[in-house]
């Protein structure tokens, strides 16, 4: 019997969702054109992409003026960082993130702040509030950046209680939502949002950066009719990705309810595996990621194995990146590094994959311990 | 008693590691040296999972080295 693979590693690239393909499609037809010119092709180019903004705009709950387009969800953390820090440099050039932020938040932190801090997590990779207070409140902080929910393990932030810290020290905050739009509600805590298009089933290439009007902020770089994108985005790539969201926006509560069914099903058949941590909030968390760890296990060996047998899984291991470092997550939050396998579960997943999958982890593990040696520790 | 571990890549020295603790009786205490950097979170976890004790990690000329006390309960 042929069984067909298993996607369950839609983090930061989902399979094109069917409106994305259809809105990419005609708009390749209607907005070839570079909206910059004054002709009609280069008008009707123009409006589209207009109206892609204004769509993506109106459900993140912001005005048209503050949504910028950029070449990606990497450049949008990047340049909001950058842009921020150079705006604020009178008050001061520090920067305070979370521990367990994106690699491009804490990359871009460190870019413009040797001394970045990064305040500590609890087991769960919750930001710890009393720290996080103190570190946005000392004098010559820029900026602060804490995402909506980690793209790992799932937990969502005390987003709320952070972002009033930050307004009562008067620091603006940068929310990566970039797990979480089109799969949960971002809320309005947040002065600058970074959003993923690739993450809700729009094609790459084109990323989302909300900039609320009272952020102060400078480019850094040179001038550009479109700073937050010089020479422009792809107006069939800003049209598929508001269509997506459109689209996904719509069946959110459903899609959502559903996968964080199959999660929580999933945490506790794994639970079951003998030496396996399910990590992350098991309540509070987005609706479709989840990360676990197996003890005497090589990641890269698991995710060879899991594929072998059909499923197609991420892993933040060191074992498994050229990396030599293993995942700064799963090390701040004290959780064994090793033997790591995270899943983002796609809008289309079934419940029999879902199981087909719960059945297979246990049998891929005991086939690793043995084959490391590793079996009765 | 001293497990050299160095070279060996995650999570080779773990493995290694719970091996010898197998071998150990509760209260001894076994000297584990690693380079690999994963090693440094993954020790405390397994220590932690199994009810052994770290009681401390130094840098070697080459390495480092982390102590764990074994526990009372080594059962899978």
């Amino acid at each position: 019997m042929t069984q067909t693979r298993v996607y369950l590693d839609a983090g930061g690239r989902a399979p094109v969702h069917p409106a994305a393909r259809e809105a990419l499609l005609t708009a390749l037809e209607d907005g070839w054109a570079d909206p910059r010119r004054l002709h009609s092709e280069g008008r009707r180019a123009r409006h589209l992409l207009d109206g892609s903004r204004a769509e993506i705009a109106g459900i993140l709950g912001c005005r048209v003026e503050e949504l910028h387009l950029t070449p990606g969800h990497t450049a949008s953390l990047h340049a909001a960082v950058q842009a921020v820090a150079a705006g604020r440099r009178r008050v001061g050039s520090s920067v305070v993130t979370s521990a367990v932020e994106r690699a491009a938040v804490l990359t871009a932190a460190r870019h413009v702040d040797r001394d970045a801090v990064a305040v500590p997590v609890d087991r769960d990779a919750r930001v710890d509030l009393e720290a996080w207070a103190g570190a946005v409140g000392a004098p010559g902080v820029a900026l602060a950046a804490l995402q909506h929910a980690n793209g790992e393990v799932g937990t969502r932030q005390p987003l709320r209680d952070a972002h009033e810290l930050c307004r009562a020290a008067g620091v603006p905050l940068l929310v990566d939502a970039g797990a979480s739009v089109g799969h949960d509600d971002v809320g309005a805590d947040w002065d600058l949002l970074a959003a993923d298009p690739g993450d809700w089933g729009a094609p790459a290439g084109v990323g989302v950066l909300a900039v609320r009007s009272r952020v102060r902020t400078r480019q850094p770089g040179p001038e550009d009719e479109d700073p937050w994108a010089p020479g422009g985005v792809g107006v069939p790539q800003a049209v598929a990705a508001a269509a997506a969201l459109r689209a996904v926006t719509a069946e959110r509560g459903r899609s959502a309810a559903r996968r964080h069914g199959l999660v929580a099903r999933l945490r506790s058949s794994l639970s079951a595996v003998p030496d396996v941590q399910v990590l992350g909030d098991p309540q509070d968390r987005l609706p479709h990621v989840l990360t676990f760890s197996c003890l005497y296990v090589d990641g890269e060996s698991l995710v060879d194995a899991l594929d072998r047998a059909g499923f197609a899984v991420g892993s933040g291991s060191a074992c498994t990146s050229s990396a030599l470092e293993p995942s700064h997550v799963l090390a701040a939050m004290g959780a064994l590094t090793h033997g790591n396998i995270r899943i983002a579960l796609p809008r289309e997943v079934t419940d029999a994959e879902v199981d087909r999958f719960a059945a297979a982890v246990g049998p891929a593990v005991a086939a690793v311990r043995a084959m490391l040696g590793a079996e009765g520790l | 008693m001293i497990l050299d571990a160095r070279g060996l890549r995650c999570p080779m020295p773990v493995i290694r590691l719970a091996a010898l603790a197998r071998e150990a009786a509760p209260g001894d205490e076994i000297e584990v040296r690693w380079t690999d950097p994963a090693a440094a979170h993954d020790i405390p976890a397994w220590a932690r999972m199994r009810g052994h004790e770290v009681l401390g990690t130094h840098e070697l000329d080459e390495g480092w080295a982390t102590t764990v006390r074994i526990g009372e309960r080594d059962a899978p």
